[in-house]
């Protein structure tokens, strides 16, 4: 039986393996390679100009505005997003308080669990068309009509550049919540409930409970949420595409990185200098991951 | 999302890594995608381009009858039913055996820069919409096909004519990259403020000559409850910074556009620019804020409902808005107000610039198929069927004698008699630089919407001017008329 385990693995890695070389691995290491050239999509020879690109990049301003708000992105997105579900979890599932010796969640919260889920179903061009409606500037605007209601006058969501970032950031959240609800539910029904009777036998409340026990218990979900919600930080080209000014704007407010990768390429035919920024946004997004795994390490709790 | 099925509680240090590690590189640049399908071809020569048959008098550009042509078009404003009903009927009629293939699609750049980097071209191309190629770049990659033979050849209408004496003056030059005329630009556009005739007879208002009266304008029409003056600054701007660049020409004349296309020191900088973006800017607050955020459908069905007075706008409009007009819509269009009592051209000047770009590909497997196109396309039977079913000018001179024209084009047909010599050139830098481009509509947003003043208008603008002139990967264009 033993000889004939190197072959089986073989047969079985060999297919996928060579997929991802292709497909993945091989197309990168041509955005390194094409990021040293001029070239500009439309012939199969481009010009060699070592970092040229990279010096570019140093000097565009359009290209910090973009590595700022992913600076922003960074803590908000996560920060809120994390925040916000772990709120709605614990009152899902432990809110209700102790019943016959029992956690429970608050009333209905089978129902809210599907509710809260409903976004993550959606694809991000539905959820950037529906905001459009919601964010619109003038009175026919979802929340502007609201507030016309009570004589406030329309804002302009995506039109002021104070807020118009914030407001992208905003439907970032709205999207993302309910896959971590669920994310933080699994969680906190794997930790014993033997734990929370003896700290309810003890006096604790919910809030004590929750920063002492399922806080420091769903440590490691919440390590894998923050490093998901970072990555996704990096993204957020089809909501700003779909939702902003003049894609990016107004004054470049709410541009990207990938927005800036795809305008580059595709509007100005500078596919040298877009490999350029995307491979600056592979650092990047590499950075996080280490940076982020090294920061939360923490001791494993043995339950 | 696989990581749903485990327990989190029981992912080790070790898995999370991996995952990790994964995920960024999937979630990582995009360019990676990009770049996909992009180097794979590197060794791949073009296609050679066909040869061409021999040449006679009833064949003049030695057209290949039996090979096939291909055509790609896009299907905006204009319909693509010109191409089909008109153009590929009367080649098909003078080449039975040759197969015509069209392609109608909204999205140029996408469907056709891959074909270009893998050298499998098609033989004609209208090159237009947001998404379109920049023709810079193809021609300093030598992509697209010199038209020169096609301007001198004799015209289909009248063989002791050449094609270049039937168009309008200024329609060859109008395509000229690097020199040479590489694109046709086949419709002329009129830009100016549209209104409905109606309304304005209905109200007792007549368009505005100057600013003054047009500031005197915008009051009237803001206490009947209607918004004066109106783009959309969500994904328009452009339409705003030609009526900019209109007024900076009309004060300073023509040579204000031609320094600014060919990057002169100081051309944004110039007092006629500037006196242009400040009245201008004064018009700004008029339209509300709300404006910024729209979409150009959007603000142009809010005129066609009588709640917005002028739209800035080429004469395209009206054929665009066709199925959203009422009936007792009738459009207009007005010359933009003189700013100065000392502007060099009058109040009737007008932009009446050829527009909608043509190419054939050097590349193309029948480029003399994609000639001969163009020379039907040139013919007055071409021009005719191309208003009768885009409902816009072409630049064949005559072509449309006699045909019945809509409210909209008798306006554009007065406005150009009335404006007579008086023309506003168009603007090249629009495509040579389309960085440029994108700046001025970031900037005319700004300056609109009231964040930016005319003066910090005029000096980000230069800024972005001499950022182009001072970038040696991008390569510099000149015109002199």
């Amino acid at each position: 039986m033993r000889h004939g385990k190197y072959p089986f693995i073989i047969g079985f890695l060999a297919a996928p393996l060579i997929l991802y070389v292709v497909f993945v691995i091989s197309p990168y290491l041509q955005a390194f390679y094409i990021a040293l050239t001029d070239w500009r999509g439309i012939t199969a020879t481009p010009n060699f100009t070592g970092l040229d690109n990279f010096a570019r990049l140093l000097e565009d301003e359009v290209f910090w505005a973009a590595v700022r708000h992913h600076i922003v992105l960074l803590v908000a997105m996560p920060l809120l997003t994390i925040a916000i579900a772990l709120f709605f979890a614990y009152l899902l599932n432990l809110g209700g308080g102790s019943r016959g010796g029992r956690m429970n969640g608050v009333a209905g919260s089978t129902f809210y669990r599907v509710v809260f889920f409903f976004p993550q179903v959606l694809a991000v061009a539905i959820v950037g068309v529906l905001f459009q409606a919601i964010y619109r500037p003038d009175e026919s605007g979802v929340i502007n009509g609201v507030l016309a209601r009570f004589g406030i006058e329309p804002i302009g969501w995506l039109t002021n550049p104070d807020i118009a970032l914030w407001s992208i950031i905003g439907v970032m959240v709205w999207q993302a919540v309910g896959f971590y609800v669920v994310l933080f539910s699994a969680g906190m029904s794997a930790i014993p409930k033997d734990v929370f009777e003896a700290a309810a036998l003890d006096g604790a409340g919910r809030i004590r409970m929750f920063f002492s026990i399922t806080l420091p218990l769903l440590w490691d979900t919440l390590q894998v949420g923050w490093v998901y919600l970072g990555i996704a930080a990096f993204d957020g080209f089809a909501l700003v595409q779909v939702l902003s000014v003049d894609r990016g704007g107004p004054d470049n407010a709410t541009t990207v990185l990938p927005l800036e990768i795809w305008r580059n390429a595709f509007n100005f035919s500078k596919y040298g200098y877009a490999s350029a920024m995307g491979v600056a946004l592979f650092f990047m997004t590499i950075t996080f991951a280490v940076l982020t795994l090294r920061v939360t390490r923490r001791e494993r709790i043995e339950y | 999302m696989s990581h749903t099925a485990d327990t989190p509680g029981a992912i080790t240090r070790r898995q999370l890594f991996r995952r990790i590690g994964l995920t960024a590189l999937v979630a990582g640049p995009a360019a990676g995608l990009l770049n996909a399908c992009a180097t794979s071809g590197g060794g791949a020569a073009p296609a050679a381009s066909g040869s061409a048959a021999a040449t006679s008098a009833a064949n003049p550009l030695g057209v290949d009858p039996t090979k096939p042509l291909e055509v790609v078009i896009f299907k905006g404003g204009l319909g693509d039913e010109y191409a089909t009903q008109v153009h590929q009927p009367m080649y098909k009629k003078m080449y039975p055996q040759a197969e015509i293939k069209h392609v109608a699609t909204q999205q140029i750049a996408q469907t056709l820069q891959p074909r270009f980097a893998s050298g499998d071209v098609p033989d004609m191309i209208s090159n237009a919409g947001a998404d379109l190629m920049d023709e810079g770049a193809l021609v300093a990659e030598g992509q697209l096909l010199d038209l020169t033979p096609l301007f001198e050849a004799p015209s289909l209408d009248d063989p002791s004519k050449k094609v270049r004496e039937t168009l309008l003056p200024g329609t060859v030059e109008a395509g000229m990259i690097q020199g040479k005329p590489y694109v046709l630009k086949y419709v002329t556009s009129t830009y100016g403020m549209w209104y409905d005739a109606n309304l304005f007879q209905e109200k007792g208002w007549t368009p505005p000559k100057t600013f003054d009266e047009f500031k005197a304008f915008c009051e009237t029409a803001k206490s009947a409850g209607i918004v004066p003056y109106a783009y959309a600054g969500k994904n328009a701007a452009y339409y705003q910074y030609w009526m900019i660049l209109i007024s900076a020409a009309k004060i300073g004349g023509n040579e204000v556009l031609v320094n600014i296309d060919n990057l002169a020191d100081g051309a944004w900088t110039a007092e006629p620019v500037r006196q242009a973006a400040a009245a201008w800017a004064e018009i700004g607050p008029y339209m509300g804020k709300s404006f910024e955020g729209l979409i150009h459908t959007e603000v142009q069905t809010r005129q066609n409902q009588g709640k917005i007075a002028f739209y800035p706008s080429g004469s395209w409009l009206e054929n665009e808005q066709k199925s959203n007009t009422p009936p007792n819509f009738a459009y207009a269009i007005a010359p933009t107000p003189s700013v100065t009592a000392s502007d060099k051209m009058p109040y009737e000047a007008i932009r009446v610039a050829p527009g909608e770009n043509y190419i054939v590909p050097a590349q193309a497997k029948n480029p003399q198929g994609g000639l001969e196109y163009l020379r039907i396309m040139l013919s007055k039977e071409g021009a005719r069927g191309f208003t009768e079913k885009s409902g816009n000018f072409t630049v064949v001179m005559g072509a449309t004698d006699g045909l019945e024209l809509s409210p909209g084009n008798k306006s554009v047909a007065e406005a150009q008699k009335a404006a007579g010599q008086n023309i506003v050139t168009h603007s090249l830098f629009e495509t040579w630089y389309k960085e440029l481009e994108t700046e001025l509509r970031k900037q005319t947003n700004a300056l609109m919407f009231g964040r930016i003043s005319a003066d910090e208008f005029c000096e980000k603008m230069q800024a972005a001017a001499d950022k182009t002139k001072n970038d040696d990967s991008i390569v510099k264009q000149q015109r002199s008329i």
